[in-house]
């Protein structure tokens, strides 16, 4: 299988604390894989490294082979490497429609138009088209502020799947998304995921969703990757279990008692 | 080419206007000119607004505008308006693409704050060089359109039609300009800066080329002004003169395209009439006039318009 993503000692420290210390991680195309931790382990702050959002500290980053260190975001994005956020991060006061308009305009790089409109009927078709795909074709004229939390999210990797994407990273897909709602939500990703082919390394604390849409997980605790393998030898692990999932207290003190 | 509905409209509203200037007073058709300038710079202001920063120092490029209307005609010996306001707009964009690439590094109460020192800047060099009038300024000279003569013409008639067609053209752009690409892309970064990054398109670009054409036509705006008024000083520049601008933009909202239109109209007639009833607290009126809109239409008077449109779907 061909390599996507490699990191190397890839490490972030802020003033005295260590969010993210000495990761190394290969992911391959096509992978699916999942990144759990509890809070504070350093799972958002790898995924923010990896997307250009914060510079690592140190250590290397390559994408398709090539080093990607030090990249923006709008470079990362043009290389084919997107993501979504835990917080959807959408244009709350413009019509759904003109949030997917836009992200096509500059998948397109014609963002710099100045006299052709935003809407073109093929950008309208091509909105329309992953807006059923994401099974949130009620919303098309709304403007997002009326949208619900669950619509939202899928909005927002809708946004992140334009512009040929070859690998998406997704923050926590279905936080703030209630219980019944998680799991459409996540069938929809992964079948527009499947369509596309993408490669996907997805932050989650639900572990049955977990169990359920990857195949690999990396368990972070303290900063640092403590398990890094198929999704039920990594959920079985005691250490795993002890620091990310809460299983192994619950086993051992099935009363509750710390 | 095809037209839409608002360049539909907007063509009838101007050929409109420029008839009703042939029987209107002379004291009404310099007013509407200068509602039209005004209106111009206010378009600036709104085009800023759109994508989030407020400047309250578009006097800046108002007053260059104006300023290269005086000095052309005056060191340069050129008299064609249409040469005189293209020189405006030549200088403006040379200014505004040096400051802009400071500018667009700023955002909320820098970039209104940075927006004003820059103008202010102007204005305290305009006011300590004696040679242009100093506080008094200078006059500008008696100019000519195409083959017309101002002077032989009818002065005020010329440079209402030629207002008019500029704002024509100005909003014809800005329509379609309002609706591009880069259009929404401005309404996209004052939305989420985050998102915008992550689509791929470079937020500092994007407005650089909004700041610059906002000068741009800023800039019309001070010479139709200078060209109107026959006159420039440094006020132009002064801060207070930038408020007002924001003051209109806010009166009419960042809506639609006409809106700069018709709230300069209204804050021209208020202002007129206002200083008539009432010579010492006319500045009052107007301060009440903006909280009643603030309070009662926060997007500005257009809004009227499209809850009107909302209401009958």
């Amino acid at each position: 299988m061909t390599e996507i993503l490699k990191t190397e000692g890839l490490s972030r420290y802020f003033g005295a604390v260590t969010a993210a210390e000495d990761i190394s991680v290969t992911i391959t195309a096509g992978e699916i894989v999942g990144v759990i931790g509890a809070n504070g382990a350093g799972k958002t702050t790898f995924i923010n490294m990896v997307t250009g959002y914060l510079p690592p500290s140190k250590g290397s980053i390559s994408f398709g082979g090539n080093p990607i260190k030090g990249l923006g975001p709008r470079k990362l994005m043009r290389k084919g490497l997107t993501r979504s956020f835990q917080i959807p991060q959408l244009f709350l006061e413009l019509p759904v429609i003109d949030n997917l308009a836009i992200a096509l305009a500059a998948a397109e790089q014609k963002q710099f138009q100045m006299l052709r409109p935003v809407r073109t009927p093929e950008r309208l078709g091509s909105a329309e088209e992953i807006l059923e795909q994401m099974r949130i074709s009620q919303y098309r004229d709304e403007m997002v502020t009326a949208m619900p939390q669950g619509a939202r999210k899928l909005l927002d990797i809708a946004l992140a799947m334009l512009g040929s994407p070859r690998m998406l990273l997704l923050d926590e897909p279905t936080s703030g998304v209630s219980l019944e709602e998680k799991y459409t939500l996540m069938d929809t990703v992964m079948e527009a995921v499947h369509a596309r082919g993408l490669t996907v390394l997805f932050v989650e604390h639900d572990m049955e969703i977990v169990r359920r849409y990857v195949t690999r997980v990396l368990a972070f605790a303290n900063g640092v990757v403590i398990k890094d393998g198929p999704v039920e030898e990594v959920l079985a692990d005691t250490k795993v279990q002890e620091l990310v999932t809460g299983k192994y207290h619950e086993h051992k003190n099935p009363g509750g008692d710390a | 080419m095809h037209l839409d509905k608002t360049e539909i409209s907007l063509i009838g509203v101007a050929v409109a206007t420029a008839l009703a200037a042939q029987l209107s007073p002379d004291w009404l058709v310099f007013t509407l000119t200068l509602a039209i300038s005004t209106a111009l710079v206010v378009m600036g202001v709104v085009m800023l607004m759109r994508a989030g920063l407020v400047s309250f120092g578009q006097g800046l490029f108002y007053c260059l505008g104006g300023y290269a209307v005086g000095l052309g005609g005056r060191f340069l010996g050129i008299t064609d308006a249409l040469l005189l306001i293209g020189l405006g707009v030549i200088v403006t964009v040379a200014v505004a693409m040096i400051l802009g690439l400071l500018m667009t590094r700023y955002r909320e109460i820098f970039f209104a704050m940075l927006s004003l020192a820059f103008s202010m800047i102007l204005y305290g060099i305009l006011v300590k060089s004696h040679g242009l009038g100093s506080t008094d300024g200078f006059g500008v000279v008696d100019w000519t359109l195409l083959w017309l003569e101002s002077e032989t013409a009818d002065g005020a008639n010329m440079a209402l039609l030629l207002a008019i067609g500029l704002a024509l053209t100005i909003a014809l752009f800005l329509n379609r300009y309002f609706k591009s690409s880069i259009g929404l892309a401005c309404e996209a970064i004052r939305e989420n800066e985050v998102r915008v990054e992550y689509m791929g398109i470079s937020r500092q670009q994007v407005l650089y080329i909004n700041y610059v054409l906002a000068a741009a036509v800023g800039s019309v705006g001070g010479s139709m002004t200078a060209l109107a008024a026959g006159h420039v000083d440094p006020t132009l520049a002064y801060w207070t003169v930038s408020g007002e601008f924001v003051f209109i933009a806010l009166l009419g909202g960042t809506g639609h395209v006409a809106a700069p239109f018709i709230a300069a109209l209204i804050f021209t007639l208020v202002r007129t009439y206002a200083v008539e009833l009432a010579p010492n607290a006319w500045q009052m009126i107007l301060g009440i006039v903006l909280l009643l809109i603030i309070l009662f239409l926060p997007k500005g008077i257009w809004s009227l318009f499209t809850r009107k449109k909302g209401a009958a779907s």
